[in-house]
């Protein structure tokens, strides 16, 4: 018995409906949360745009930004509430709505079933699902925009009493609401697509395809649905606890004796504390969540492009699985300042640094994998060794952030926002366009044109460090994360130059984002037609067909003989041997590509 | 290279090796214990709220003097008895004692009824009282809020498992499910039991 037979597999005649809009096959609702996840991700880029016009140029006339959001200004002034009504959704689109949906509901969806030589997840009908909760969720979020008091503005971690009383700030009134709202929305998301993956995982891998033999990227997105499956309850729970304390008169999170505007808040006993944990309990996992695709991605792509096997495989996923369970040890991290034992920051400290270790493994493991390597500079290359550099630098900030003596001095200011945006944002951002490099080809059967890569990669990766890297002197100086203005305070004036250079190369970061949409659509339409295995790689996702049909596989799972990472072997004919090959190549020809043999599509 | 081969052999032999589950159940099963696993987790966030609730504001109310704890503990001995029920339904329907399984299954949706109908009756007087989400004449509103909010959230799973039981009855009866999904619907039931004797314990005892 070498081949399965697959009785469930049969071709239906499908509507474009039911083909593109609601399909079940695991590659559509891949694209499809990939295809919102870059809208999304425009226009949390915008939002970002106008933070930095804010900080860099508060007096500028920006029209369109006007023109965007006419209640947002007052003459041609940004009004402070509108500012942290931005920062709040930029904050939140970028993690929510563009790196988790589209690491984990993107590549995941697209790459778990084809990784492992399955037709589809375990159950695609709440796959189905799972996308189909995601376009509500953000209307939900951008109707905020139009609602009295505008936008939820209590920052992306909805810190109370900010959130919980309806008339703390103007954003805390409606917008507060449709804001847990749409996270709830994509948290039952989350929770649908995670129980596919890790169901997926386990039970349909394709023959010989031991959980030994998963290719690194599936390992990450197996672990990070994991994550998904225990942090986001807690934020559930959390978020059913402020619904309830904004709207049905509780006190969960309200402390006692809390004046507003000069009247005292009936709200009594609550704890504001509280929120921080249990948001944190979610919170901390959840930038494992968009750190850890990434890792798997950059893995692939690495060793690929290095044609060279991965190096020390075993460490990398023992690291990956490290990180995932240090990930529920270390929230208390983010509450140094909130009045905490100091022999429990000491604790939290401890774990903190503990995580360093796992991390530095995987550096040194990929930097291995380069060692000696013939690099092959592709653009999906490129953007895996930037987000090396970037993970590092922004690594080491995170050293400094764990020790609590440092972290009561950085706590809040710009030195936190530079050290998640190059260790979290930036390497995960790098992490998705490698994944978009690699897999283009796959996805939409054309390959993307690698000039326009290679710049928009220079670009970016400069206008990246040139953008967060002065932040840490601004940080170091003592502005404030979520400030409206470098004019409020006379000790802070000093850094408008500063803050309009760090603009002006976020404005440039932001218009070289513009070749990526360009090359990613141009492609699309006109591109080279791609072969079925342009990039040469091992893994069972290139021996399907590109794109590969519904089903994947034609009539025949295929059979995996070997691990992911046979490059260069010693002897073999070619420099990459694919997992079906056969083993022991001496008799049966080194490296035949044996699906070449396999019968057409039914 | 001869070790590959061997290797091969042994990747293939192990139940991890692919092409079957690793645990030997189907994908419906697995996934419920995965959504059981993240419920869990729901509501172990809402009883960490209510256990920072009560140890942050340290007066809390005398609960035996409040609570009917006779009418709980009834509710409590009805919802283990329907676990009873429940496991007799999914054993019959294993054996293939089709005719066993529907009045095992309605019981086990009754004792579910039973319990929901005593938790409607608790609430009642607990709100003609003056209870509130709050405020309540007992002192801290929170004992309130966190009794409504948890028992409320535990209430609800109740619910949604007198339709779920319903609804396989109803599949079961027309020949469409298999007794494993019988099973399934006999993990969620046990879970929200389970779910039960923690919030009895922590709510209404301690």
């Amino acid at each position: 018995m070498t081949v399965t037979h697959d009785h469930a597999h049969a071709e239906h005649k499908q509507s474009w409906i039911t083909k593109y809009v609601f399909s079940q096959d695991h590659k559509i609702i891949g694209i499809q949360y990939l295809l919102t996840s870059f809208v999304m991700a425009a226009i949390g880029g915008v939002l970002a745009m106008l933070i930095r016009m804010q900080l860099g140029f508060p007096t500028w006339n920006f029209y369109w930004a006007q023109w965007l959001f006419p209640g947002g200004f007052s003459g041609n002034q940004m009004k402070p509430d509108f500012y942290l009504a931005v920062v709040t959704m930029h904050g939140t689109i970028m993690i929510f709505f563009v790196l988790t949906t589209a690491l984990s509901g993107g590549f995941g969806n697209f790459l778990i079933p084809l990784t492992i030589g399955a037709r589809d997840m375990a159950f695609p009908f709440l796959n189905m699902l799972s996308y189909w909760l995601y376009p509500p969720a953000i209307v939900i979020l951008l109707a905020s925009f139009l609602v009295t008091g505008g936008a939820a503005a209590a920052g992306w971690t909805a810190y109370p009493p900010l959130s919980a009383l309806r008339n703390a700030v103007p954003g805390s009134h409606m917008g507060q609401t449709l804001w847990l709202m749409s996270l709830a929305l994509l948290i039952l998301a989350f929770l649908f697509g995670s129980l596919n993956y890790i169901t997926t995982v386990l039970q349909l891998r394709a023959r010989g395809m031991s959980m030994g033999r998963l290719p690194l990227v599936t390992w990450a997105q197996f672990l990070t649905a994991i994550l998904m499956l225990l942090a986001f309850p807690v934020l559930l729970a959390a978020a059913i606890m402020l619904l309830f304390d904004r709207h049905l008169g509780t006190s969960f999170f309200v402390p006692s004796g809390l004046m507003i505007g000069g009247q005292l808040v009936t709200h009594q006993g609550g704890n504001p504390l509280l929120w921080q944990h249990l948001f944190w309990f979610l919170g901390h996992p959840e930038v494992y969540v968009l750190i850890l695709p990434p890792m798997g991605i950059v893995s692939e792509v690495l060793s690929n492009n290095g044609r060279k096997p991965i190096f020390g495989y075993p460490f990398m996923v023992g690291s990956m699985v490290a990180i995932m369970f240090l990930s529920f040890l270390v929230w208390g991290h983010h509450m140094f300042t909130s009045g905490m034992h100091p022999l429990v920051g000491t604790a939290f400290m401890v774990t903190t640094l503990i995580i360093a270790v796992p991390s530095a493994i995987k550096v040194f493991n990929w930097l291995a994998t380069l060692w000696g390597a013939k690099i092959r500079f592709t653009s999906a290359m490129l953007f895996a060794i930037g987000f090396v550099s970037l993970f590092v630098t922004g690594g080491l900030t995170g050293i400094f952030l764990a020790s609590p003596a440092v972290d009561i001095y950085f706590q809040d200011t710009f030195f936190v926002v530079a050290h998640f945006h190059f260790v979290m944002a930036s390497a995960s951002l790098f992490g998705l366009f490698a994944g978009t490099y690699h897999w283009f080809p796959k996805m939409f059967g054309r390959m993307m044109n690698e000039r326009l890569g290679k710049i928009h990669f220079w670009l970016t990766f400069i206008g990246i460090y040139a953008t967060f890297f002065p932040m840490h002197f601004a940080g170091t100086a003592g502005m404030m994360r979520r400030i409206f203005s470098t004019g409020q305070y006379e000790f802070l004036r000093h850094l408008s130059g500063l803050n309009i250079f760090i603009s002006l190369a976020a404005f440039g970061l932001g218009i070289a984002q513009l070749i990526f949409a360009y090359n990613f659509i141009a492609s699309w339409i006109r591109g080279p037609k791609a072969e079925r295995n342009p990039w040469k790689s091992n893994t069972l996702e290139w021996q399907a067909e590109t794109p590969p049909p519904h089903g994947n596989w034609g009539a025949h799972l295929p059979e995996v003989n070997r691990w992911p990472y046979d490059y260069s072997v010693p002897g073999a004919k070619d420099d990459f041997i694919p997992q079906t090959a056969p083993q022991v190549p001496a008799v049966a020809g080194a490296a035949v590509d044996d699906t070449e043999g396999s019968p057409p599509k039914p | 290279m001869a070790h590959e081969a061997i290797d091969q052999e042994r990747v293939v032999a192990s139940p991890w090796g692919g092409g079957q589950s690793p645990f030997a159940v189907g994908w419906p099963k697995l996934m419920m214990w995965l959504f059981l696993v993240s419920d869990t987790l729901t509501f172990a966030g809402l009883l960490a709220g209510y256990g920072v609730m009560r140890i942050s504001l340290g007066r809390w109310p005398v609960q035996s003097e409040i609570f009917n704890l006779w009418l709980v503990g009834a509710m409590t001995f009805i919802l283990i008895c329907s676990s009873a029920t429940m496991a007799v339904a999914v054993s019959a329907s294993k054996r293939g004692d089709r005719p066993r399984v529907i009045p095992f299954l309605l019981l086990t949706a009754f004792g579910g009824m039973l319990f929901l109908a005593g938790q409607y009756y608790e609430w009642s007087h607990f709100i003609h009282e003056g209870a509130r989400l709050f405020a309540n004449p007992w002192g801290i509103p929170q004992f309130s809020a966190t009794f409504f909010i948890t028992t409320g959230f535990h209430g609800g799973h109740v619910t949604g498992g007198v339709i779920y039981l319903l609804i396989t009855a109803l599949r079961w009866t027309r020949g469409r499910i298999q007794p494993e999904s019988i099973e399934i619907a006999g993990l969620y039931w046990h879970f929200v039991d389970l779910v039960w004797v923690f919030i009895f314990t922590l709510l209404y005892l301690i």
